[in-house]
């Protein structure tokens, strides 16, 4: 197969953290509750279907989107609805399933997907509940059913600190990967595009449909808004849809068995675990039976969905995200350090920073924790955050149109362009300390509001 | 370390939220801080934060400030002694300039701070660290023999008009401690020109001129130096600017550190080499004709391009804006000196006026990638069209 583009950048960090899964899957019990977060669905409005004490299937919908009522959220397992959890003006926060042990799906005639038209595979993936899987940029929320993407973007290598090697992951079902690629080629005019790391793996190499792209360089040099700049850009009024590479299996699945498929590959990482392995488990699982599995080294844990730089914080007896491949535990650093602002002192932080000789004593396995390792200041450091960000955008000037809430500036510097992932790295190397990825999502949201 | 700690949490109490002395809180936190890092975890955003943050990010400006102000503190006593002819030793040149100097840093940093600790108290922020550089920097930059008064008045000024009423630390136009300077020059400037100034208490002694070169210069006088005084800084003029050596120095900590902008001390250098080398070439007066190597080493250019051009937050903020800022900075600096003889040293006023200027450089490079993301999605409109 041919490779169009050979995505390289320099700019950027790798941020070499203890605690990366090894590539073996670990046997856990299963969980007992699921759970659904209507927060893991960036700019959704919940709209319930079911009560509490209904019984429920699996692929069975549990609430809907208030503004596009065809899209539809699904249970993950079989059971019943054990409680709705609602935080501070009754928001929903957490839909908690029962499992029962004996498994229904709900059945969607699948059997000619391959002769459905474009329309009606939509209503396929829409009412089966499969629809959430694809993403649209800008602003990363939930495809718009309506509208037709300019291109489709499935990238499997990742650069987020100990990111789950997608290509251990899908190894064994690359079939359903296959079928789920030619799926999203019915649903855009235009390419779908697959990006894969720089050695061009064998198992991707006969993937059909697609245009195959390649990745190197140092985080974020896996994030598709990056991909989304070099091949496809993002100019005012376009769409670009973006699928996660197990989900793409997930579509795969639900389209060669009619059920929609739950399960969930998750690498749980970080330098609190002790052997950090694979686990396969469904979307929304209950953490504490997986961890109960796993050794932590410290007292004090705190739990993220997701990775290090853009996850979110869960709890031991919280649930696995929707969307999520990957759990961290990292040690909380709520403790004083004495005369932490000489430079060169502390050298066992990992910083990439010159005013710290960590990198040149140490290249790998730092133990990290959350202390903010000082306090949030005005904006005084230029420079730092464009050595960690690839595109061709100018963060310190758009995260300052974004304070301000400047819509034509925000506009014209490239907010259709990013996601706050891609402030990740900002948020973590900027001395002011200050909260990039908030302030980009907040100008998300505005722009969500104000523009559409 | 413990026991410390302990002792801190004690006398921290008054000081929590619901307390007493609740709104002094930034004036406690400021000192606790200086002892200890806090324990605060990340609440949202990343969950891991680098080791750097502001206080060590000034702390590193401070350590390269050190080899230039140690220097300038001997070479004050130097000066001072070998206008006299009296005999002597390392330990007195250092013990008059240390005498002469260390109060001048004292106000500076008295009034400032007071100032500082005075808004964030009142508008409810942490105190920022900016003011431990511009307040060392201030005594570093006058006249050894200004009065300590002069120096708190210029402080207070610079301070007050120069950063509060722009909003603080991170919103000023202009750099505070060249405020400071300005402000002196202008209120006071039989103080700050003139042969009698640049050597302590030359005023007194009937000694040896003690005008700088570019002074000497200015009035058509011949320089007596020669290029390795002028390099490591045995010459009269303001207190730590003489020796380019250590600024030199200076320079490679906050390269090497990454904390000063290497575009910006490159771009200066390139900047009034290309001005010099012109001038040389036209050669009208003395100073057209002074060779352009000895201009980037008298007077305040090196300090002032590697210290005080390189202040981030007045500095232009884009890659590119840099290149630009320091090149003008560096040409507008020989460029005054050479054409304005009121003002023998331009690089003061080089860096305020491109201070004034770097947002609109900014400006521009912003726009040069707004221009390529319109011109994309006319391009694309165009197609559509088409």
């Amino acid at each position: 197969m041919r490779i169009i583009k050979k995505i390289q950048t320099r700019k950027g960090a790798k941020l070499n953290i203890k605690g990366e899964a090894e590539k073996v899957f670990k046997k856990t019990l299963p969980s007992k509750t699921y759970a659904l977060k209507p927060d893991d669905f960036f700019g959704i409005l919940p709209k319930l279907l079911k009560k509490e004490g209904e019984e429920i299937k699996t692929g069975e919908p549990v609430f809907f989107s208030k503004n596009e009522p065809r899209i539809k959220f699904v249970s993950p397992v079989s059971g019943f609805i054990k409680s709705i959890e609602r935080g501070a003006r009754r928001k929903i926060e957490k839909i908690i399933i029962s499992s029962s042990s004996n498994d229904n799906s709900e059945l969607h005639e699948v059997s000619n997907w391959e002769n459905l038209n474009r329309d009606e595979l939509k209503k396929l993936l829409l009412d089966s509940g499969n629809w959430p899987y694809i993403h649209q940029r800008p602003y990363g929320t939930i495809a718009d059913p309506n509208e037709t993407p300019k291109a489709i973007f499935v990238s499997t290598h990742t650069t987020n600190p100990l990111c789950p090697d997608f290509d251990f992951i899908l190894n064994k079902e690359i079939e359903d990967f296959q079928n789920g690629i030619s799926a999203l080629n019915k649903l855009s005019d235009q390419h779908v595009f697959l990006g894969t790391d720089a050695s061009f793996p064998g198992m991707f190499k006969n993937i059909s449909d697609v245009q195959h792209y390649t990745v190197s360089g140092l985080h974020p040099a896996g994030n598709i808004s990056l991909h989304i700049q070099e091949l496809a850009p993002l100019n005012m009024g376009d769409r670009v849809w973006t699928v996660n590479p197990e989900d793409v299996v997930k579509l795969g699945c639900f389209l060669s068995t009619g059920k929609f498929s739950p399960k969930r590959t998750v690498a749980i990482t970080g330098n609190s675990v002790e052997q950090p392995k694979y686990i396969v488990t469904k979307q929304g699982a209950e953490l504490q039976p997986i961890l109960n599995e796993f050794k932590l080294l410290y007292d004090q844990n705190r739990v993220i969905n997701g990775d290090v730089l853009t996850g979110t914080i869960s709890c031991l007896d919280g649930h696995l995200g929707y969307f999520n491949n990957q759990i961290s535990i990292i040690p909380e650093g709520n403790d004083y350090r004495m005369f932490g602002w000489l430079p060169f002192k502390d050298n066992n932080i990992l910083s990439l920073s010159n005013t710290s000789f960590s990198r040149l004593f140490k290249k790998k396995d730092f133990e990290v924790d959350t202390n903010i390792n000082g306090e949030e200041r005005a904006l005084v450091v230029t420079g730092e955050m464009e050595k960690v960000f690839p595109l061709d955008i100018y963060p310190m000037q758009l995260i300052k149109a974004c304070i301000v809430e400047d819509i034509e500036k925000m506009e014209a510097l490239g907010i259709y362009e990013v996601v706050p992932e891609d402030f990740g790295l900002i948020d973590y190397a900027n001395t002011s300390k200050i909260e990039a990825q908030e302030i980009i999502r907040e100008g998300i949201e505005l722009m969500i509001n104000e523009v559409g | 370390m413990n026991a410390l700690r302990k002792q801190l949490d004690t006398l921290k109490k008054p000081f929590t939220k619901g307390q007493k002395f609740e709104k002094f809180a930034p004036a406690f936190n400021a000192f606790e801080t200086f002892l200890f890092v806090p324990n605060h975890i990340t609440k949202k955003g990343a969950h891991i934060r680098d080791a750097v943050d502001l206080k060590r990010t000034m702390v590193t400006v401070i350590i390269a400030l050190l080899p230039a102000l140690i220097y300038g503190i001997y070479n004050t006593g130097y000066q001072f002694y070998i206008q006299t002819d009296a005999p002597f030793t390392f330990i007195d040149a250092f013990i008059h300039g240390a005498y002469k100097i260390v109060p001048m840093i004292i106000v500076s940093y008295v009034v400032g701070l007071s100032i500082e600790f005075g808004f964030a108290v009142y508008r409810g922020h942490e105190v920022n660290e900016g003011y431990l550089v511009t307040g060392l920097l201030i005594p570093m930059i006058m006249p050894v023999d200004i009065p300590l008064w002069m120096g708190g008045i210029s402080t207070a000024f610079a301070v007050l008009i120069a950063k509060e009423a722009f909003g603080g630390t991170g919103m000023n136009i202009l750099n505070p401690a060249l405020t400071a300077r300005a402000f002196a020059f202008f209120a006071y400037p039989t103080y700050m020109s003139g042969n009698k100034v640049w050597v302590s208490e030359a005023s007194s002694v009937d000694g040896i001129s003690g005008e700088t070169i570019l002074g000497s210069l200015a009035a058509g006088q011949d320089v007596n130096y020669s290029m390795i005084q002028m390099f490591q800084g045995s010459i009269p003029g303001s207190i730590a600017e003489t020796s380019t050596l250590w600024v030199v120095v200076g320079a490679l900590i906050l390269i090497l550190t990454g904390i000063g902008s290497w575009r910006i001390i490159t771009g200066g250098i390139i900047g009034a080499a290309i001005m010099g080398i012109l001038f040389n070439l036209w050669g009208a007066n003395p100073l057209m004709s002074f060779s352009w190597m000895n201009h980037l080493i008298v007077g305040g250019f090196a300090f002032g391009i590697v210290f005080m051009a390189t202040d981030p937050v007045s500095a232009a903020q884009t890659n590119k804006g840099k290149w630009i800022y320091g090149i003008l900075t560096g040409i507008f600096c020989i460029m005054i000196r050479v054409f304005n003889p009121a003002y023998p040293e331009g690089v003061m006023l080089a860096i305020l006026l491109m201070n004034v200027f770097a947002p609109t450089i900014d400006h521009y490079v912003v726009n040069g990638n707004i221009n390529k993301r319109k011109k994309r999605w006319m391009n694309a409109q165009e197609l559509k069209t088409a």
